[in-house]
């Protein structure tokens, strides 16, 4: 499903990403956990062409990904990043109105079973800075899933949300897993990657240290820096 | 009339509606011309010194360094007085709508331009991640967002063209201001006179601040500031 090879990126004379390989199969969860800085957003935003690799190549389904955003990708942000000046409706269908040309009543049938699927049904004419950061997080999913994509990245969708909010947002993000999306998370939280992904990657210093499944990586990490951080979660966590 | 009271009366009484009428016909129109003129071309030269375009760039740069560089009235006297020497001969009232124009688009594209670079780089990230290209994400999520900040600064701008059109009367254009002039030549009484005409582009201005407020609060209904 994703091909990704030898990619590189650099932010002026700073080489954030050190030649990366990675191969993700169709309907895998794959967990990616490392320190601030690490290059994990910075890998995310390289996939779906936010930033543009310094060099390498990445292909998504088979095909070449070029400087045009790929439909087949759904992102999720930190900061959620919704549209303040629409309704939760709106902000689900107005990538598929724009970008697709569907038609607004057949949207909204779907925008709302959307809205279901993340639990936030009565919320559908409410604005943005009327809901808390989890409810935010979840219609941003629903916004995401609305152009059907075939993958779903996630880029520390937890990390701004007050304690209390994160678990909601997990449970969303488990749904989804459990239903057979593709899914690539850069996350902090050790528990939910452990349940949830099939691979987790750890990057460091912009490098794949160490690509397993979770048992292995957090039973029995193989390499010293893994360990180092997967020590240093346990304490402040 | 000899009593000198009922004279000032008097001439307040019949000069107030020949000034609201050269307001109403002239200075209304003149500003509303004008300022919606002068918006689409806020917003075109906006598009251009944000564009990548280092050709449109340098072009609205010039032309916003020269209109902001000379004074208003000196730009009205070309326009009018000056360029009939090249065989360029405009009416009064068009001479007035170009210049006023002009000034509006250059002042206004530095507001428009720092409006929708103040929108949170997240919206045009979110917008792309979408599949939203640069236009659709600048009209569908960027504009409107945008809209809300640049509202406080544009209407600051249209309250202040529509006093700054009292200088058309500089090159003929018979607004409120020039009639004003007109009256106090008969009547020699340049205190009550001005006055009134101040007093009516108070009313003008009063009215335009009360929709102001309305905009402001209906723009941001759903926002936190």
């Amino acid at each position: 499903m994703i091909t990704i090879n030898n990619i590189h990126k650099k932010f002026g004379n700073l080489e954030v990403l050190k030649g990366i390989d990675l191969n993700i199969s169709q309907g895998e969860v794959v967990c990616v956990i490392g320190s601030s800085g690490s290059g994990k957003s910075t890998l995310l935003r390289c996939l779906n062409r936010l930033e543009s690799v310094t060099s390498g190549t990445i292909y998504i389904d088979g095909k070449l990904a070029h400087d045009q955003t790929s439909k087949d990708i759904g992102m999720v942000f930190q900061r959620f990043n919704l549209f303040p000046h629409l309704t939760v409706l709106e902000n689900i269908m107005l990538a598929p109105m724009v970008v697709k040309g569907q038609s607004k009543d057949r949207l909204k049938a779907t925008a709302i079973q959307l809205l279901r699927k993340v639990g936030l049904e009565e919320k559908a004419d409410a604005y943005p800075n009327q809901l808390s950061g989890g409810q935010q997080q979840r219609v941003a999913i629903a916004r995401a899933l609305a152009m059907a994509p075939k993958i779903m990245l996630f880029d520390e969708p937890t990390s701004s949300l007050d304690p209390e909010l994160v678990g909601e947002v997990l449970e969303v993000m488990k749904a989804l897993a459990e239903e057979g999306m593709t899914m690539l998370i850069a996350t902090h939280e050790m528990t939910f990657a452990k349940e949830v992904s099939d691979r987790v990657i750890f990057l460091d210093g912009g490098v794949i240290v160490e690509d397993s499944t979770p048992e292995e990586i957090f039973e029995n990490p193989k390499h010293e820096r893994t360990k180092v951080f997967l020590n240093r979660m346990r304490k402040s966590g | 009339m000899d009593d000198p009271i009922l004279r000032l009366v008097g001439i307040l009484t019949d000069s107030f509606i020949p000034l609201l009428k050269a307001g109403l016909m002239f200075t209304v129109p003149l500003a509303l011309i004008s300022f919606a003129l002068g918006l689409a071309l806020a917003f075109l030269t906006a598009l251009a010194r944000i564009s990548s375009s280092k050709a449109l760039q340098s072009i609205t740069r010039f032309y916003v360094w020269l209109i902001r560089g000379t004074p208003l009235l000196v730009q009205l006297f070309i326009i009018f007085y000056g360029l009939p020497a090249v065989g360029v001969t405009l009416n009064a009232f068009p001479s007035a709508v170009i210049g006023f124009t002009l000034n509006v688009g250059a002042y206004n594209s530095e507001t428009i331009r720092a409006a929708i670079q103040s929108i949170d780089k997240g919206q045009w990230e979110a917008s792309k991640a979408l599949g939203l290209t640069r236009g659709k994400t600048l009209r569908h999520v960027v504009l409107p967002q945008a809209l809300r900040v640049a509202i406080p600064p544009l209407s600051n701008s249209f309250i202040g063209l529509v006093k700054d059109t009292s200088l058309a009367a500089a090159i003929t254009v018979t607004e409120m201001f020039q009639v004003a002039q007109q009256i106090t030549a008969r009547t020699y009484e340049p205190l009550l006179l001005y006055t009134e005409a101040a007093f009516i582009y108070l009313i003008f201005c009063s009215v335009l601040n009360y929709f102001q407020g309305r905009l402001e609060i209906y723009s941001s209904r759903h926002l936190t500031m």
